[in-house]
């Protein structure tokens, strides 16, 4: 039996195609992925993102246990609605899950996390607390629905739709969340444009969702969700990031804080064996395919594999996110194994396309 | 579910036409478009090639997947549509109007064996 999202009976009367997402019912698209991409990158579109998991740390000790237990260094939030993207890695380097931690207060961090890791990270941060912090309380929330309001006029649109958020969401920065009675409205997104994500009680998501949909907000499935995060260069747990590869091999070092003089899990591991292999960005000169994951990539110092590929609907052209021996540099020229054919592909710096703007040539 | 009558199915989700002159028109049906999502990349066999029943001989790619395209018997293939490799969305937007490849069969009571519209309509809507 899939799990289904508080959104669930408003997908299926809006006619989406619903697929299995990590054991969820989710909405792939509403009718034209395309057409819901272009949404997001020219007005606004809405993602029901309710299958992640919200869980709040809460108690004296938080962050020191956070400092240890993240990738990232949790130092870096002092103000009150930061959020942190961060890994959550094994003691062996892998990566276990990536997530946004936001510091509410110090005795009060919230954490969201993918859904299909969700039982796997909470197991892991329980076995960490009992060992390092047996005070803590780790609460997850699925009493909790989360919508990702995103494009040039998700702001606006929000406004429009909950005029009483304004006050509390107009100046906040990016990467800042704040509570607006019982939502948090974050400045966060994965697609490369401005907008929010809102976290709300699971029994207001439905009202807010159509009040979005008044608002002019387009319903966008995952699929479209998955196009937007690639051209905006961002990783898909599971598929760009694994836990048989380091944060350094996934194109995450910025997220990875080894100069602070503090221990965390996996410093030792990611310190003792420099990665010898890098995350790359491609773009497909040739006709003749889209580029897909566990395509094979041919470069001058050796073979690589796509973790991630789409056709982009943003360039007309097919994009990818490959991991490729170290010695590869942007501008490089490389071919890809697409069925029977090699293609020529360029190596190029992800992302491929924020707030709009292609940031790639051909 | 659009399955008009007067065609002949695959269980791979391909329509075929038989015309007057005896080729077969074959294209994918309409929930297969709508399976695959947004069509962004066709690849259509030579003309001239011949194959087997059930061949991979095409390549229809969606923004999600590629997906192969099977001869529905065998046979020759006899023309190709530009059209839909030049523009692969119009398959989405008219699945029976936007062939992909005429095919003369080897032996013209082939055809008869596949399925007719009841019999897809009903493996459609089971898949």
């Amino acid at each position: 039996m899939l799990k289904q999202t508080p959104l669930h009976a408003a997908h299926r009367a809006a006619g989406a195609r619903m697929v299995d997402f990590g054991g969820w019912d989710m909405p792939v698209n509403y009718g034209s992925q395309i057409e819901e991409h272009h949404a997001v990158r020219r007005d606004a579109g809405m993602f029901d993102v309710s299958h992640m998991l919200a869980v709040d740390l809460g108690g004296s000790g938080a962050r020191a246990f956070l400092r240890y237990a993240l990738a990232n260094n949790v130092d870096k939030i002092t103000q009150p609605g930061k959020a942190l993207y961060s890994c959550l890695l094994r003691p062996d380097g892998g990566v276990l899950d990536d997530l946004i931690v936001y510091f509410m207060r110090e005795d009060w961090f919230r954490i969201v996390v993918n859904a299909s890791t969700a039982d796997k990270d909470l197991a892991w941060l329980k076995s960490l607390l009992a060992k390092r912090a047996p005070g803590l309380s780790l609460l997850p929330r699925r009493d909790l629905a989360m919508i990702a309001v995103q494009g040039p006029h998700a702001r606006e649109k929000l406004w429009q739709a909950l005029p009483g958020s304004r006050v509390a969401t107009e100046a906040l920065k990016a990467f800042f969340a704040a509570e607006s009675g019982e939502f948090l409205v974050a400045r966060t997104g994965y697609t490369g444009e401005d907008g929010f994500e809102i976290t709300l009680p699971g029994l207001r998501a439905v009202a807010l969702w159509d009040a979005l949909s008044a608002a002019g907000v387009r319903a966008c499935g995952l699929g479209a969700r998955d196009t937007l995060r690639l051209e905006a260069g961002m990783n898909l747990y599971g598929q760009d990031m694994t836990e048989e590869e380091t944060p350094l091999e996934s194109g995450l070092a910025w997220t990875v804080d080894l100069v602070a003089p503090r221990d965390f899990v996996g410093k030792s591991a990611l310190a003792a064996a420099p990665p010898t292999r890098r995350q790359v960005g491609l773009l497909l000169l040739d006709q003749g395919g889209v580029l897909r994951s566990h395509q094979k990539v041919v470069t001058a110092n050796g073979d690589g594999e796509i973790t991630s590929g789409t056709f982009s609907p943003t360039l007309g052209k097919s994009i990818a996110l490959a991991r490729v021996p170290t010695g590869v540099a942007a501008g490089d020229a490389v071919a890809v194994q697409v069925r029977n054919k090699e293609l020529s592909a360029r190596v190029v710096r992800p992302p491929f396309v924020r707030n709009g703007v292609v940031l790639v040539k051909e | 579910m659009n399955v008009p009558e007067g065609l002949k199915y695959t269980e791979s989700h391909e329509w075929v036409r038989a015309e007057a002159d005896g080729t077969l028109t074959v294209g994918i049906t309409d929930h297969a478009q709508e399976a695959l999502g947004d069509l962004v990349f066709i690849e259509l066999p030579a003309v001239g090639r011949t194959a087997k029943a059930g061949e991979a001989i095409a390549v229809v790619e969606s923004v999600k997947a590629a997906s192969d395209i099977y001869a529905p018997v065998a046979g020759e293939v006899v023309s190709v549509n530009p059209d839909v490799v030049d523009a692969p969305e119009k398959v989405n937007t008219d699945a029976y109007a936007n062939w992909l490849y005429k095919l003369k069969p080897a032996n013209a009571g082939d055809v008869g064996a596949l399925l007719d519209a009841a019999g897809y309509a009903k493996l459609a809507g089971e898949a």
